[in-house]
Formats: structure tokens, C-alpha cells, sequence
């Protein structure tokens, strides 16, 4: 062992150092999750006893959030969008891989960089900067032409975009090192025994590509269905759920169908990303 | 077609959707902002070119100072993260077991994935003054009245370390993960304290880890919006606030643009300065955690 020099009273102190941690990490989730099953009209102590009231009682005041119309309309909402953005930064992030694991081009270690970019960009900034573009080019055209082109208006194709911008970078970097592993001899196989390019690519190289294609789209989805900072600029009339959720947590008196909510999004959000860790892991050789 | 023609005509099809995203969503945004950020207004719907918005954000304390004080608390988080991370990643890569290694790293992966927005509620029910720890402690009898938790500067540093410090850890354990424990060994065994192994054998090894996870946390904290705002209040002084009142209370776009342009020079010099300091590059560290 690394540590058998070392004393066993620091090894107790770390290990109580990890658990107070876990603790740490783990306290707010817990409070946001129980609160769902408390019979009181606030999310607070004292504890009033079990209910599922917070999940299916349909009317006030006791909504629950399998009623309350305004959070499912935003959960629709995250919903479209985050398939949406999913779909298109999957596509365009193979894209971006291929171009950068198989072709050489000027500038290309330049553009790589630039390909990171989106990263380390704030996403507020993002929201602005795509903001003010689409306003100016659609002010433009409405004042000289008297066109009215409504998509560049703030609403879900603002959204779409706005995300779409910084998470295809994630879903390239994904992509691009599941490409790097391939062993180029599987296609040049494929290709002296007679197949052709597209085929090659249907067959060979695609299904190879697939876990980090799926798991990349998970992490898409995940992103884009918990981002707040880039949407909030870009949002029109129609919210998704976090903008709806944060609306009703700025205002004080939120009953606990928010609890229930976050229960909800926490099982989801947790299955997946165990989900997109176990579909990468499955079929990677190491 | 020839070989070549079909490798140019591939070259070129990879490189539509890439040159669209990059110009459209990232280069001719940014050129719109400082184009719009450079543009006074002097009456209305009349415009001139001018520094006046900057002008207006350097004659205005209360801009400056909370510009500055967003870097400097997003600083603290950076450190503060990677103080309190790195033991944490050092313990699930180095010395957790083979088999608890993956479930700590798992159990550390999927609160990452949880908003932003349901971890801060989950605070604010823990902290405020008819929350839980003040119940607690009242029905204890520590206390004998409710305390307030919310809306002070500790609470925001303490929450935004919560909210990042998933991404200083995940890179962290990717790069000790690749570190080989014959070199840890070594270094005891020529004789180095178990201080010494670690600053001058883990930490330069982990460097790339540690810049990355710095600069995602440092990039994450001066950006984010929710953390500050909910934990802090509605005075929190946090400058995206600052930039979303100027947009969307005044309505003032040209210098919520020039505040914008502010805030991401200021966040791209801080990790510009980290990453020569550390002598490392965007390359290998961002893009490979």
C-alpha cells in the first residue's frame, strides 16, 4: 500500500475529511428531494407527516406538480428544446470530429482551439452576444424592408441556437477521442474487401462511434435542459423549466410542488448520467 | 472523381457545419457586441460611435467595484475549490479501493448533473431563517430565535464552492487517475517527506488537471447568475446582474453589450495569465477533461 508509512490516525482524519464531504455534497439535494413529501404548505420543519399530495393532488392550494399546468407547459418546453439541441450537436459534433481526427487543413491546431472556445465563454455572454445579432439583423430587415423575420425574435430558436453554440464543443471533444481509438485498418478491411466509402461508414466506423455518440447526446440533453444562464436572455414567451422554477424560487412563498419538481429532476437527471457513464463504459476496450 | 477530389469534397463538407457554427453563433455574435458596445446613444434611435458606455462604466464606482468584486470572489471560489477538491480527488484516484473508486467517482458525477437551480434551493431551504439548520438548532436550544443563514458574502462563497467544485474535481481525478504509483513511491522512498512527494511530485503531474479545473471553475463562478442571485439576494452585486438589469430593467442594450465585452476580457485575461503562469495550453487541459 501507498500509505502504509503514514500514521493510521491522518488516514482516519481523511477519510472523515471525504465522508464530511459527501455530506456536504449530498445535504441540499436531500433537503430539496424530502420537503416533497412533507403535509405542510411550505417547504420548511416541522416535519407534518408523509404525503404524495405535492405529486398528484389536483387543486389548490395543494397543486401537485402532475397538475400544475404552468411547470408542465415548461417541462414540454425543455423538453423540445433539449431534444433539439441534442440531435444538432450530436450531428454536428461527428462532423467536427471527423474533420479534425482524418483531415489536415491550414490553421488547423488554431481552430481546434477555436472549437474549445465556447467553453471557457460565459454563458451569459453568449446569450447576449446572439441576442443582440438576431435583434440587429431582424431590426434591420423590419426597418428597410418591412420584413418581419419572427424566429429572430427571442423564443425557441434563440434558445436552440444559444445552446447549441457552446454544447456542441462538448459534444466534439466527446466524439473526437471515441475517433482518435479507431484503428484505421477496420475500414481499409472493409474497403479491400469491396464495400464502398458510405457503406464503410455505415457498417464500420459509425457503430464504433455509437456509445460516444449516445452518451454525448445524453450530456447534451443534460445541459441543455438544466441551462439557465445562456437561456435567460434568449427566452420569448414560451419558458422552459428552469426560467419557470426560478421565477417562482424569487418570489418568496413557493409551496413545496417545487420540492416535488426537483425530486423529479434529480431521479432524471441522475439515471441519466448513470446511463451515459454505462453506455461509454460498455463496449470501450481499455 | 479521382482519390483526391473526394477527400477535397469530404474536407469541404466537414468543414460547412463547422465554419457556419463557429461564424454565426460565436465570431459574428462577439464582432455584434463590440460593434454595439461602441455606439452611443444621443437621442432617440440616434446613435454615435464612441467609448461612452465605457466611459460611463470607468466614471461609475458602483460598476467598477462590482466588477471587481465579482473577481475577486470568483478568485476565492477557484482556490477555495481546488484546496478543498484536490484532497477529495486525490483520495478517490490514489486511495479509495479498486471497486469503491468508481461508485465515489460516480456518487461525485451525478450531483454534477443536477441543476444549478434545484442544488441553490436545496441551500435555501437548509439556510434561511425558517429553514432546517435554524430549526435544528432552535429546537435544540443553541439558539433561542431563528437566525438568517441567506444573503450574506459567506453563503454565496460557500454555495458557488458547492456549484463548481464537481468540475475542479472531475478533472483532478481524470489526470491522478494516469499517474503512475511507483513515482509516489519512489519519492518516499529516496527519502521525501509526504510533504515534499506532494509538491514535488503530485502537483507538477497534476498541473494540467489543476489548470483545467481552475479555469472551467473560475470561468463558471464570474459567469453564473443563479447561485449569487438566490443566495445573495437581490444586492448581491454580482456583475451579470449588473449586465441583465442594464438589458432587460433599463432596456439599455448598448451598454448592457459594453459590460458584456467587460466581463468576458476580464474572465479570458484571468485564464490567459493562468495559463501562462502555469505554462500550459488550452488544448491540453480544457479539451481533454
Amino acid at each position: 500500500m501507498l500509505n502504509s508509512d503514514k500514521n493510521w490516525g491522518f488516514l482516519l482524519g481523511y477519510r472523515l475529511y471525504v465522508l464530511a464531504f459527501f455530506v456536504f455534497l449530498a445535504a441540499p439535494l436531500v433537503a430539496a428531494g424530502t420537503f416533497a413529501f412533507n403535509d405542510s404548505l411550505f417547504p420548511a420543519l416541522p416535519w407534518q407527516g408523509f404525503t404524495l399530495d405535492w405529486f398528484f393532488n389536483d387543486s389548490e392550494p395543494k397543486l401537485g406538480v402532475f397538475h400544475d399546468r404552468r411547470l408542465l407547459r415548461g417541462v414540454y418546453y425543455s423538453f423540445v428544446i433539449a431534444a433539439l439541441v441534442s440531435t444538432l450537436s450530436v450531428a454536428v459534433g461527428t462532423s467536427n470530429a471527423f474533420l479534425f481526427v482524418r483531415h489536415d487543413f491550414p490553421a488547423k491546431n488554431v481552430l481546434y482551439i477555436v472549437m474549445v472556445l465556447p467553453l471557457v465563454i460565459p454563458g451569459v455572454i453568449l446569450g447576449i452576444s446572439i441576442l443582440l445579432l438576431a435583434s440587429s439583423v431582424a431590426n434591420t430587415l423590419d426597418d428597410g424592408y418591412g420584413i418581419d423575420i419572427g424566429f429572430l425574435r427571442p423564443g425557441i430558436f434563440l434558445v436552440v441556437m444559444g445552446q447549441f453554440s457552446f454544447i456542441t464543443t462538448i459534444t466534439s471533444l466527446v466524439v473526437t477521442a471515441r475517433l482518435r481509438k479507431f484503428d484505421r485498418a477496420l475500414e481499409e478491411a472493409a474497403l479491400n474487401l469491396g464495400a464502398s466509402r458510405a457503406r464503410v461508414l455505415a457498417t464500420v466506423t459509425l457503430p464504433f462511434l455509437r456509445p460516444a455518440m449516445i452518451a454525448a447526446g445524453i450530456v447534451a440533453f443534460l445541459v441543455s435542459f438544466e441551462n439557465f444562464n445562456t437561456t435567460l436572455f434568449l427566452v420569448g414567451s414560451e419558458s422552459p423549466l428552469t426560467i419557470t422554477m426560478f421565477d417562482r424560487m424569487a418570489k418568496a412563498g413557493s409551496t413545496p410542488v417545487l420540492n416535488a419538481m426537483s425530486f423529479l429532476l434529480i431521479l432524471g437527471s441522475g439515471g441519466l448520467a448513470l446511463l451515459s457513464v454505462l453506455v461509454q463504459r460498455d463496449r470501450t476496450p481499455e | 472523381m479521382t482519390q483526391k477530389d473526394i477527400r477535397r469534397l469530404s474536407l469541404i463538407l466537414l468543414f460547412a457545419p463547422f465554419a457556419l457554427w463557429i461564424v454565426l453563433l460565436i465570431v459574428l455574435p462577439h464582432i455584434g457586441m463590440g460593434v454595439i458596445a461602441l455606439r452611443e446613444k444621443v437621442a432617440p434611435r440616434v446613435y454615435e460611435f464612441g467609448f461612452g458606455n465605457f466611459i460611463d462604466f470607468a466614471q461609475e464606482p458602483i460598476y467598477w467595484n462590482t466588477l471587481l468584486r465579482t473577481g475577486s470572489m470568483s478568485l476565492l471560489v477557484t482556490a477555495l475549490a481546488l484546496v478543498i477538491g484536490f484532497p477529495i480527488a486525490y483520495y478517490i484516484a490514489k486511495i479509495a479501493g479498486r471497486r469503491s473508486r468508481g461508485a465515489l467517482f460516480l456518487i461525485c458525477l451525478i450531483p454534477l448533473w443536477v441543476s444549478d437551480l434545484i442544488r441553490a434551493f436545496g441551500w435555501i431551504l437548509l439556510l434561511r431563517e425558517t429553514g432546517v439548520i435554524s430549526s435544528t438548532l432552535q429546537a435544540i436550544g443553541l439558539i433561542d430565535g431563528p437566525v438568517e443563514m441567506l444573503y450574506n458574502d459567506v453563503t454565496v462563497v460557500v454555495g458557488l464552492v458547492y456549484t463548481v467544485i464537481l468540475f475542479m474535481i472531475v478533472p483532478l481525478v481524470s489526470t491522478l487517475d494516469g499517474m503512475d504509483n511507483a513515482m509516489i513511491e519512489a519519492g518516499y522512498n529516496l527519502g521525501g517527506s509526504g510533504l515534499t512527494v506532494l509538491r514535488r511530485i503530485i502537483i507538477p503531474y497534476a498541473m494540467p488537471g489543476i489548470v483545467a479545473g481552475c479555469i472551467i471553475v473560475f470561468m463558471l463562478t464570474a459567469g453564473s447568475y443563479l447561485t449569487p442571485i438566490l443566495l445573495g439576494g437581490k444586492y448581491s452585486s454580482w456583475f451579470t446582474e449588473t449586465i441583465y438589469e442594464q438589458f432587460i430593467t433599463r432596456y439599455n442594450w448598448e451598454a448592457g453589450a459594453a459590460f458584456g465585452f467587460l466581463l468576458l476580457i476580464f474572465t479570458s485575461a484571468v485564464v490567459w495569465i493562468g495559463l501562462r503562469l502555469s505554462g500550459q495550453t488550452l488544448a491540453a487541459t480544457v479539451a481533454k477533461s
